[in-house]
Protein backbone atom coordinates (compact mmCIF):
# COMPACT_ATOMS: atom_id res chain seq x y z
CA UNK A 1 0.00 0.00 0.00
CA UNK A 2 3.03 2.28 0.03
CA UNK A 3 3.07 2.89 -3.72
CA UNK A 4 1.52 6.14 -4.87
CA UNK A 5 0.19 7.42 -8.14
CA UNK A 6 -1.81 5.91 -10.95
CA UNK A 7 -0.37 3.02 -12.93
CA UNK A 8 1.41 4.09 -16.09
CA UNK A 9 -0.91 3.14 -18.96
CA UNK A 10 0.20 0.02 -20.74
CA UNK A 11 2.23 0.58 -23.89
CA UNK A 12 0.51 -2.02 -26.06
CA UNK A 13 3.20 -1.61 -28.74
CA UNK A 14 5.62 -3.78 -26.74
CA UNK A 15 3.03 -6.53 -26.37
CA UNK A 16 1.74 -9.18 -28.80
CA UNK A 17 -1.14 -8.35 -31.08
CA UNK A 18 -4.22 -10.13 -29.69
CA UNK A 19 -5.36 -11.39 -33.10
CA UNK A 20 -2.78 -13.15 -35.25
CA UNK A 21 -3.77 -15.57 -38.06
CA UNK A 22 -0.38 -17.32 -37.76
CA UNK A 23 -1.35 -18.35 -34.22
CA UNK A 24 -4.69 -19.84 -35.11
CA UNK A 25 -6.24 -20.13 -31.66
CA UNK A 26 -5.84 -16.39 -31.14
CA UNK A 27 -8.25 -15.72 -34.00
CA UNK A 28 -11.31 -16.69 -31.94
CA UNK A 29 -9.94 -15.74 -28.54
CA UNK A 30 -9.13 -12.07 -29.12
CA UNK A 31 -11.59 -9.25 -28.50
CA UNK A 32 -12.66 -7.60 -31.74
CA UNK A 33 -13.93 -4.44 -30.04
CA UNK A 34 -11.63 -1.83 -28.51
CA UNK A 35 -10.52 -2.15 -24.89
CA UNK A 36 -11.93 0.49 -22.56
CA UNK A 37 -8.89 2.57 -21.55
CA UNK A 38 -9.11 4.41 -18.24
CA UNK A 39 -6.83 5.59 -15.48
CA UNK A 40 -6.28 2.88 -12.91
CA UNK A 41 -8.28 2.99 -9.69
CA UNK A 42 -7.72 1.59 -6.22
CA UNK A 43 -8.89 -1.78 -7.54
CA UNK A 44 -6.04 -2.05 -10.05
CA UNK A 45 -3.47 -0.33 -7.81
CA UNK A 46 -3.82 -2.80 -4.95
CA UNK A 47 -3.14 -6.50 -5.19
CA UNK A 48 -2.49 -9.68 -3.26
CA UNK A 49 0.73 -10.02 -1.27
CA UNK A 50 2.32 -13.34 -0.52
CA UNK A 51 4.77 -14.01 2.29
CA UNK A 52 8.05 -15.91 2.18
CA UNK A 53 6.59 -18.16 4.89
CA UNK A 54 4.24 -19.81 2.39
CA UNK A 55 7.20 -21.22 0.45
CA UNK A 56 8.57 -24.73 0.90
CA UNK A 57 12.34 -25.21 0.94
CA UNK A 58 12.36 -26.82 -2.52
CA UNK A 59 9.70 -24.67 -4.19
CA UNK A 60 12.26 -22.93 -6.43
CA UNK A 61 14.18 -26.13 -7.18
CA UNK A 62 12.42 -27.96 -10.02
CA UNK A 63 15.20 -30.53 -10.17
CA UNK A 64 14.20 -31.83 -6.76
CA UNK A 65 10.76 -30.50 -5.80
CA UNK A 66 8.66 -33.22 -7.43
CA UNK A 67 10.40 -36.04 -5.55
CA UNK A 68 10.87 -33.94 -2.40
CA UNK A 69 14.60 -34.28 -2.85
CA UNK A 70 14.66 -38.05 -3.34
CA UNK A 71 15.98 -38.07 -6.92
CA UNK A 72 16.98 -35.41 -9.46
CA UNK A 73 15.20 -34.70 -12.73
CA UNK A 74 16.79 -35.68 -16.05
CA UNK A 75 18.17 -32.90 -18.21
CA UNK A 76 20.64 -30.09 -18.61
CA UNK A 77 20.90 -28.44 -15.22
CA UNK A 78 20.41 -24.67 -15.28
CA UNK A 79 20.04 -21.74 -12.94
CA UNK A 80 17.40 -19.28 -14.11
CA UNK A 81 17.91 -15.99 -12.34
CA UNK A 82 17.08 -12.33 -12.68
CA UNK A 83 15.45 -9.33 -11.20
CA UNK A 84 11.92 -7.94 -11.19
CA UNK A 85 11.84 -4.18 -11.76
CA UNK A 86 9.19 -1.64 -12.63
CA UNK A 87 9.21 0.85 -15.49
CA UNK A 88 10.81 3.45 -13.23
CA UNK A 89 13.73 1.05 -12.75
CA UNK A 90 12.84 0.38 -9.14
CA UNK A 91 13.21 -3.19 -7.86
CA UNK A 92 9.96 -5.00 -7.06
CA UNK A 93 10.71 -6.75 -3.77
CA UNK A 94 8.72 -9.58 -2.15
CA UNK A 95 6.65 -10.45 -5.18
CA UNK A 96 5.62 -13.93 -6.21
CA UNK A 97 7.18 -15.46 -9.35
CA UNK A 98 5.77 -18.77 -10.59
CA UNK A 99 7.15 -20.85 -13.46
CA UNK A 100 6.09 -23.97 -15.36
CA UNK A 101 7.72 -25.87 -18.16
CA UNK A 102 8.06 -29.09 -20.14
CA UNK A 103 10.64 -31.69 -19.15
CA UNK A 104 13.92 -32.26 -20.99
CA UNK A 105 12.08 -34.26 -23.66
CA UNK A 106 9.49 -31.55 -24.28
CA UNK A 107 6.63 -33.22 -22.39
CA UNK A 108 4.41 -31.50 -19.84
CA UNK A 109 3.03 -33.21 -16.80
CA UNK A 110 -0.56 -32.26 -17.60
CA UNK A 111 -3.66 -34.35 -18.21
CA UNK A 112 -4.02 -32.69 -21.63
CA UNK A 113 -0.46 -33.31 -22.92
CA UNK A 114 -0.34 -36.51 -24.95
CA UNK A 115 3.01 -36.01 -26.73
CA UNK A 116 4.83 -39.37 -26.81
CA UNK A 117 8.07 -38.05 -25.32
CA UNK A 118 8.02 -39.75 -21.93
CA UNK A 119 7.27 -38.19 -18.59
CA UNK A 120 10.26 -38.01 -16.26
CA UNK A 121 9.18 -39.65 -13.00
CA UNK A 122 11.46 -37.21 -11.17
CA UNK A 123 10.15 -34.02 -12.75
CA UNK A 124 6.93 -32.17 -11.96
CA UNK A 125 7.42 -28.99 -13.94
CA UNK A 126 6.41 -26.10 -11.71
CA UNK A 127 8.13 -23.91 -9.18
CA UNK A 128 7.67 -20.66 -7.34
CA UNK A 129 9.64 -18.13 -5.36
CA UNK A 130 9.34 -14.63 -3.93
CA UNK A 131 11.78 -11.90 -4.90
CA UNK A 132 14.16 -10.67 -2.21
CA UNK A 133 14.28 -7.10 -0.92
CA UNK A 134 16.13 -6.02 -4.07
CA UNK A 135 13.82 -7.79 -6.50
CA UNK A 136 16.13 -10.73 -7.27
CA UNK A 137 14.92 -14.30 -7.79
CA UNK A 138 16.47 -17.68 -8.70
CA UNK A 139 15.26 -21.07 -9.84
CA UNK A 140 17.23 -24.26 -10.29
CA UNK A 141 15.74 -26.35 -13.06
CA UNK A 142 16.49 -28.31 -16.21
CA UNK A 143 16.41 -26.87 -19.70
CA UNK A 144 13.03 -27.80 -21.22
CA UNK A 145 12.91 -29.54 -24.58
CA UNK A 146 11.33 -28.13 -27.72
CA UNK A 147 7.97 -29.72 -28.50
CA UNK A 148 5.55 -30.01 -31.43
CA UNK A 149 2.07 -28.54 -31.30
CA UNK A 150 -0.91 -28.36 -33.60
CA UNK A 151 -1.11 -25.07 -35.50
CA UNK A 152 0.27 -24.99 -39.03
CA UNK A 153 1.53 -28.20 -40.63
CA UNK A 154 4.75 -28.75 -38.68
CA UNK A 155 4.99 -26.48 -35.69
CA UNK A 156 7.53 -26.62 -32.86
CA UNK A 157 7.82 -24.41 -29.82
CA UNK A 158 11.32 -23.19 -29.04
CA UNK A 159 12.61 -24.18 -25.61
CA UNK A 160 10.81 -21.94 -23.14
CA UNK A 161 9.80 -21.48 -19.54
CA UNK A 162 6.41 -19.93 -18.69
CA UNK A 163 6.55 -17.19 -16.05
CA UNK A 164 3.80 -15.56 -14.00
CA UNK A 165 4.51 -12.42 -11.93
CA UNK A 166 2.22 -10.46 -9.62
CA UNK A 167 3.96 -7.21 -8.71
CA UNK A 168 2.23 -5.21 -6.02
CA UNK A 169 -0.95 -4.28 -7.84
CA UNK A 170 -3.46 -6.37 -9.75
CA UNK A 171 -2.98 -4.12 -12.78
CA UNK A 172 0.67 -5.22 -13.03
CA UNK A 173 -0.26 -8.87 -13.48
CA UNK A 174 1.83 -10.46 -16.22
CA UNK A 175 2.37 -13.88 -17.75
CA UNK A 176 5.14 -14.32 -20.28
CA UNK A 177 7.69 -16.85 -21.56
CA UNK A 178 11.47 -16.97 -21.40
CA UNK A 179 13.37 -18.23 -24.43
CA UNK A 180 17.00 -19.35 -24.63
CA UNK A 181 19.85 -17.61 -26.42
CA UNK A 182 20.78 -19.26 -29.69
CA UNK A 183 17.62 -21.35 -30.18
CA UNK A 184 16.91 -21.42 -33.95
CA UNK A 185 13.23 -22.20 -33.31
CA UNK A 186 12.56 -18.73 -31.87
CA UNK A 187 12.59 -17.24 -35.38
CA UNK A 188 10.09 -19.84 -36.58
CA UNK A 189 7.69 -19.58 -33.65
CA UNK A 190 4.31 -17.98 -34.40
CA UNK A 191 3.71 -17.41 -30.68
CA UNK A 192 6.94 -15.43 -30.26
CA UNK A 193 6.00 -13.67 -33.51
CA UNK A 194 2.73 -12.38 -32.06
CA UNK A 195 5.11 -9.65 -30.81
CA UNK A 196 5.56 -7.63 -33.97
CA UNK A 197 8.72 -5.76 -33.03
CA UNK A 198 11.75 -8.04 -33.15
CA UNK A 199 13.48 -5.89 -30.54
CA UNK A 200 10.78 -6.74 -28.05
CA UNK A 201 10.98 -10.48 -28.80
CA UNK A 202 14.69 -10.24 -28.01
CA UNK A 203 13.77 -8.98 -24.54
CA UNK A 204 12.29 -12.43 -23.86
CA UNK A 205 15.50 -14.25 -24.82
CA UNK A 206 17.69 -15.08 -21.82
CA UNK A 207 21.44 -14.90 -22.39
CA UNK A 208 23.81 -17.56 -21.13
CA UNK A 209 25.36 -16.10 -17.98
CA UNK A 210 28.63 -17.78 -17.08
CA UNK A 211 29.07 -15.47 -14.08
CA UNK A 212 26.34 -17.44 -12.30
CA UNK A 213 27.11 -20.88 -13.74
CA UNK A 214 28.58 -23.31 -11.21
CA UNK A 215 31.52 -25.42 -12.41
CA UNK A 216 30.70 -29.12 -12.70
CA UNK A 217 27.08 -28.45 -11.72
CA UNK A 218 24.86 -26.07 -13.73
CA UNK A 219 24.79 -23.42 -16.45
CA UNK A 220 22.96 -20.14 -15.88
CA UNK A 221 20.57 -17.95 -17.85
CA UNK A 222 19.56 -14.44 -16.85
CA UNK A 223 16.01 -13.18 -17.24
CA UNK A 224 14.98 -9.76 -15.92
CA UNK A 225 11.31 -8.85 -15.84
CA UNK A 226 9.87 -5.32 -16.03
CA UNK A 227 6.38 -4.65 -14.67
CA UNK A 228 4.25 -1.55 -15.08
CA UNK A 229 5.28 1.40 -12.93
CA UNK A 230 3.36 4.15 -11.18
CA UNK A 231 3.21 7.76 -12.31
CA UNK A 232 5.09 9.95 -9.91
CA UNK A 233 4.90 13.65 -10.46
CA UNK A 234 4.43 16.59 -8.16
CA UNK A 235 1.01 17.06 -9.74
CA UNK A 236 -0.18 13.53 -8.98
CA UNK A 237 -2.82 12.87 -6.31
CA UNK A 238 -4.27 16.34 -6.43
CA UNK A 239 -7.96 16.94 -7.04
CA UNK A 240 -8.82 17.54 -10.64
CA UNK A 241 -8.63 21.14 -11.77
CA UNK A 242 -6.11 22.22 -9.15
CA UNK B 1 19.01 14.01 -30.92
CA UNK B 2 17.26 14.43 -27.61
CA UNK B 3 17.98 13.35 -24.08
CA UNK B 4 17.37 9.67 -23.47
CA UNK B 5 14.57 8.56 -21.19
CA UNK B 6 15.69 6.52 -18.23
CA UNK B 7 12.44 4.59 -17.93
CA UNK B 8 12.28 0.89 -18.75
CA UNK B 9 9.69 -0.81 -20.94
CA UNK B 10 7.33 -3.43 -19.63
CA UNK B 11 8.25 -7.03 -20.44
CA UNK B 12 6.10 -8.26 -23.34
CA UNK B 13 3.32 -10.71 -22.50
CA UNK B 14 3.08 -14.16 -24.04
CA UNK B 15 0.14 -16.52 -23.98
CA UNK B 16 -0.27 -18.58 -20.80
CA UNK B 17 -0.71 -21.58 -23.10
CA UNK B 18 -2.77 -24.74 -22.60
CA UNK B 19 -0.75 -25.89 -19.58
CA UNK B 20 -1.08 -22.78 -17.41
CA UNK B 21 -2.61 -24.93 -14.69
CA UNK B 22 0.71 -26.69 -14.06
CA UNK B 23 2.21 -23.50 -12.74
CA UNK B 24 -0.85 -21.80 -11.32
CA UNK B 25 -3.30 -24.52 -10.21
CA UNK B 26 -1.10 -27.64 -10.04
CA UNK B 27 -3.78 -29.95 -8.67
CA UNK B 28 -5.97 -29.19 -11.71
CA UNK B 29 -3.19 -30.45 -13.98
CA UNK B 30 -2.69 -33.57 -11.90
CA UNK B 31 0.28 -32.38 -9.82
CA UNK B 32 -1.15 -33.09 -6.38
CA UNK B 33 1.26 -32.68 -3.53
CA UNK B 34 3.80 -30.37 -5.08
CA UNK B 35 2.56 -27.58 -2.78
CA UNK B 36 0.48 -27.94 0.39
CA UNK B 37 -2.39 -26.32 -1.52
CA UNK B 38 -3.00 -24.35 -4.70
CA UNK B 39 -2.44 -20.61 -4.43
CA UNK B 40 -5.59 -18.50 -4.25
CA UNK B 41 -7.82 -21.48 -3.62
CA UNK B 42 -10.33 -19.42 -1.61
CA UNK B 43 -11.34 -15.77 -1.92
CA UNK B 44 -12.53 -15.84 1.69
CA UNK B 45 -12.00 -17.84 4.86
CA UNK B 46 -14.82 -19.01 7.11
CA UNK B 47 -16.19 -16.12 9.11
CA UNK B 48 -15.83 -13.42 6.48
CA UNK B 49 -18.27 -10.59 7.19
CA UNK B 50 -21.00 -9.79 4.72
CA UNK B 51 -23.11 -11.69 2.24
CA UNK B 52 -21.50 -14.88 0.95
CA UNK B 53 -22.17 -15.27 -2.74
CA UNK B 54 -21.39 -17.70 -5.53
CA UNK B 55 -20.78 -16.52 -9.07
CA UNK B 56 -20.94 -19.08 -11.83
CA UNK B 57 -20.25 -18.64 -15.51
CA UNK B 58 -18.36 -19.62 -18.61
CA UNK B 59 -15.81 -18.13 -20.99
CA UNK B 60 -16.84 -18.46 -24.64
CA UNK B 61 -14.72 -17.81 -27.72
CA UNK B 62 -15.70 -15.91 -30.86
CA UNK B 63 -17.77 -18.82 -32.18
CA UNK B 64 -19.72 -19.12 -28.94
CA UNK B 65 -17.86 -22.29 -27.95
CA UNK B 66 -17.39 -22.55 -24.18
CA UNK B 67 -13.68 -22.87 -23.44
CA UNK B 68 -12.49 -25.70 -21.22
CA UNK B 69 -9.02 -24.35 -20.61
CA UNK B 70 -9.47 -20.77 -19.35
CA UNK B 71 -7.95 -19.70 -16.07
CA UNK B 72 -9.32 -16.74 -14.14
CA UNK B 73 -8.17 -14.63 -11.24
CA UNK B 74 -10.22 -12.25 -9.16
CA UNK B 75 -9.33 -9.38 -6.84
CA UNK B 76 -11.77 -7.52 -4.63
CA UNK B 77 -12.25 -5.72 -1.32
CA UNK B 78 -14.22 -6.93 1.68
CA UNK B 79 -17.87 -6.16 2.35
CA UNK B 80 -16.92 -2.72 3.66
CA UNK B 81 -14.92 -1.88 0.53
CA UNK B 82 -11.49 -2.37 2.12
CA UNK B 83 -8.79 -4.32 0.29
CA UNK B 84 -6.53 -6.78 2.12
CA UNK B 85 -3.61 -4.83 3.52
CA UNK B 86 -5.68 -1.72 4.19
CA UNK B 87 -6.25 -0.64 7.78
CA UNK B 88 -9.39 -2.25 9.15
CA UNK B 89 -9.77 -4.76 6.33
CA UNK B 90 -11.60 -7.99 7.21
CA UNK B 91 -8.81 -10.51 7.97
CA UNK B 92 -11.02 -13.34 6.69
CA UNK B 93 -11.15 -11.86 3.19
CA UNK B 94 -8.20 -12.90 1.02
CA UNK B 95 -9.47 -10.77 -1.84
CA UNK B 96 -7.58 -12.83 -4.39
CA UNK B 97 -8.88 -16.05 -5.93
CA UNK B 98 -7.79 -18.29 -8.78
CA UNK B 99 -10.21 -20.61 -10.54
CA UNK B 100 -10.37 -22.56 -13.75
CA UNK B 101 -13.05 -23.39 -16.24
CA UNK B 102 -14.07 -26.98 -15.64
CA UNK B 103 -12.26 -29.35 -18.00
CA UNK B 104 -15.54 -31.11 -18.88
CA UNK B 105 -18.20 -28.40 -18.80
CA UNK B 106 -16.24 -25.15 -18.99
CA UNK B 107 -18.12 -23.78 -15.97
CA UNK B 108 -16.26 -21.74 -13.39
CA UNK B 109 -17.33 -20.94 -9.87
CA UNK B 110 -16.22 -18.16 -7.54
CA UNK B 111 -17.39 -18.30 -3.93
CA UNK B 112 -16.71 -15.05 -2.15
CA UNK B 113 -18.17 -12.19 -0.18
CA UNK B 114 -20.13 -9.46 -1.92
CA UNK B 115 -17.67 -6.55 -2.15
CA UNK B 116 -18.39 -3.06 -0.85
CA UNK B 117 -18.09 0.12 -2.87
CA UNK B 118 -14.59 1.59 -3.18
CA UNK B 119 -13.47 5.18 -3.78
CA UNK B 120 -12.96 6.38 -7.35
CA UNK B 121 -9.98 8.61 -8.22
CA UNK B 122 -12.27 11.65 -8.53
CA UNK B 123 -13.52 11.29 -4.96
CA UNK B 124 -16.84 9.63 -5.76
CA UNK B 125 -17.58 5.94 -5.24
CA UNK B 126 -17.27 3.05 -7.65
CA UNK B 127 -20.16 0.61 -7.54
CA UNK B 128 -19.31 -2.73 -5.90
CA UNK B 129 -17.26 -4.84 -8.31
CA UNK B 130 -14.74 -7.64 -8.57
CA UNK B 131 -11.76 -7.27 -10.89
CA UNK B 132 -11.05 -10.31 -13.04
CA UNK B 133 -8.17 -11.35 -15.25
CA UNK B 134 -8.50 -14.10 -17.86
CA UNK B 135 -5.74 -16.11 -19.49
CA UNK B 136 -5.70 -19.16 -21.77
CA UNK B 137 -4.13 -20.60 -24.86
CA UNK B 138 -4.76 -18.14 -27.70
CA UNK B 139 -5.00 -15.14 -25.36
CA UNK B 140 -1.76 -13.30 -26.05
CA UNK B 141 -2.11 -10.82 -23.22
CA UNK B 142 -4.29 -11.39 -20.15
CA UNK B 143 -7.74 -9.83 -20.39
CA UNK B 144 -8.88 -7.45 -17.64
CA UNK B 145 -12.55 -7.06 -16.88
CA UNK B 146 -14.92 -6.49 -13.96
CA UNK B 147 -17.95 -8.15 -12.44
CA UNK B 148 -20.67 -5.75 -11.22
CA UNK B 149 -24.00 -6.86 -9.70
CA UNK B 150 -27.50 -6.30 -11.02
CA UNK B 151 -28.91 -5.80 -7.52
CA UNK B 152 -26.57 -2.90 -6.73
CA UNK B 153 -26.88 0.73 -7.75
CA UNK B 154 -24.57 0.96 -10.76
CA UNK B 155 -26.00 4.23 -12.03
CA UNK B 156 -23.13 6.48 -10.96
CA UNK B 157 -20.18 4.15 -11.48
CA UNK B 158 -17.51 6.08 -13.41
CA UNK B 159 -16.29 3.08 -15.40
CA UNK B 160 -19.73 1.91 -16.50
CA UNK B 161 -20.55 5.52 -17.41
CA UNK B 162 -17.66 5.52 -19.88
CA UNK B 163 -19.14 2.74 -22.00
CA UNK B 164 -20.56 4.48 -25.03
CA UNK B 165 -22.75 1.69 -26.37
CA UNK B 166 -25.15 1.34 -23.43
CA UNK B 167 -26.27 -2.23 -24.17
CA UNK B 168 -22.65 -3.32 -23.64
CA UNK B 169 -22.81 -2.26 -19.97
CA UNK B 170 -24.86 -5.38 -19.47
CA UNK B 171 -21.84 -7.57 -20.28
CA UNK B 172 -20.20 -6.48 -17.00
CA UNK B 173 -23.21 -7.13 -14.78
CA UNK B 174 -23.75 -10.43 -13.00
CA UNK B 175 -27.35 -11.61 -13.07
CA UNK B 176 -28.98 -12.78 -9.90
CA UNK B 177 -30.16 -16.37 -10.24
CA UNK B 178 -31.05 -17.08 -6.62
CA UNK B 179 -30.35 -15.99 -3.08
CA UNK B 180 -26.61 -15.28 -3.01
CA UNK B 181 -26.20 -16.74 -6.50
CA UNK B 182 -25.16 -14.95 -9.66
CA UNK B 183 -24.44 -15.77 -13.27
CA UNK B 184 -21.63 -14.06 -15.22
CA UNK B 185 -20.89 -15.39 -18.71
CA UNK B 186 -17.90 -13.99 -20.54
CA UNK B 187 -17.71 -13.70 -24.31
CA UNK B 188 -14.21 -13.04 -25.68
CA UNK B 189 -15.29 -12.02 -29.15
CA UNK B 190 -18.34 -11.55 -31.34
CA UNK B 191 -21.98 -11.24 -30.38
CA UNK B 192 -22.33 -9.98 -26.83
CA UNK B 193 -18.59 -9.44 -26.52
CA UNK B 194 -17.64 -8.61 -22.94
CA UNK B 195 -16.14 -5.19 -22.31
CA UNK B 196 -12.44 -5.65 -21.60
CA UNK B 197 -10.37 -3.04 -19.88
CA UNK B 198 -7.06 -1.28 -20.33
CA UNK B 199 -6.44 0.23 -16.89
FE1 LIG C 1 4.76 -24.20 -23.24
Amino acid sequence: MTDQGRLIPRNRAVHPVPYDPDYKTSMTRSPSLPLLSMDSTFTEETGPRFGHNMLGALDNNLILNWTKGAAPAVGERILMHGRVLDEMGRPVPHTLVEIWQANAGGRYRHIKDTYFAPLDPNFGGCGRTITDENGYYEFLTIRPGAYPWPNRGNEWRPMHIHISVFGHSFGQRLITQMYFEGDPLIDRCPIAATIKDRGHIDRLVAPLDMSKAKPMDFLAYKFDIVLRGRRQTMFENKPEGM
Amino acid sequence: MVQSLDTLQETPSQTAGPYVHIGCIPTFAGLEGIYPEDLGKRAIEEGAKGQIITIRGTVADGTGWVMRDAMLESWQPDAAGKFPGQDGADPKVNGFCRFAADAETGEFELRTVKPGAVPAPNGTLQAPHIAIWIVARGINIGLQSRIYFEDEDNSTDPLLARIEQRPRVDTLIAKKTGEGEYRFDIRLQGEGETVFLDM
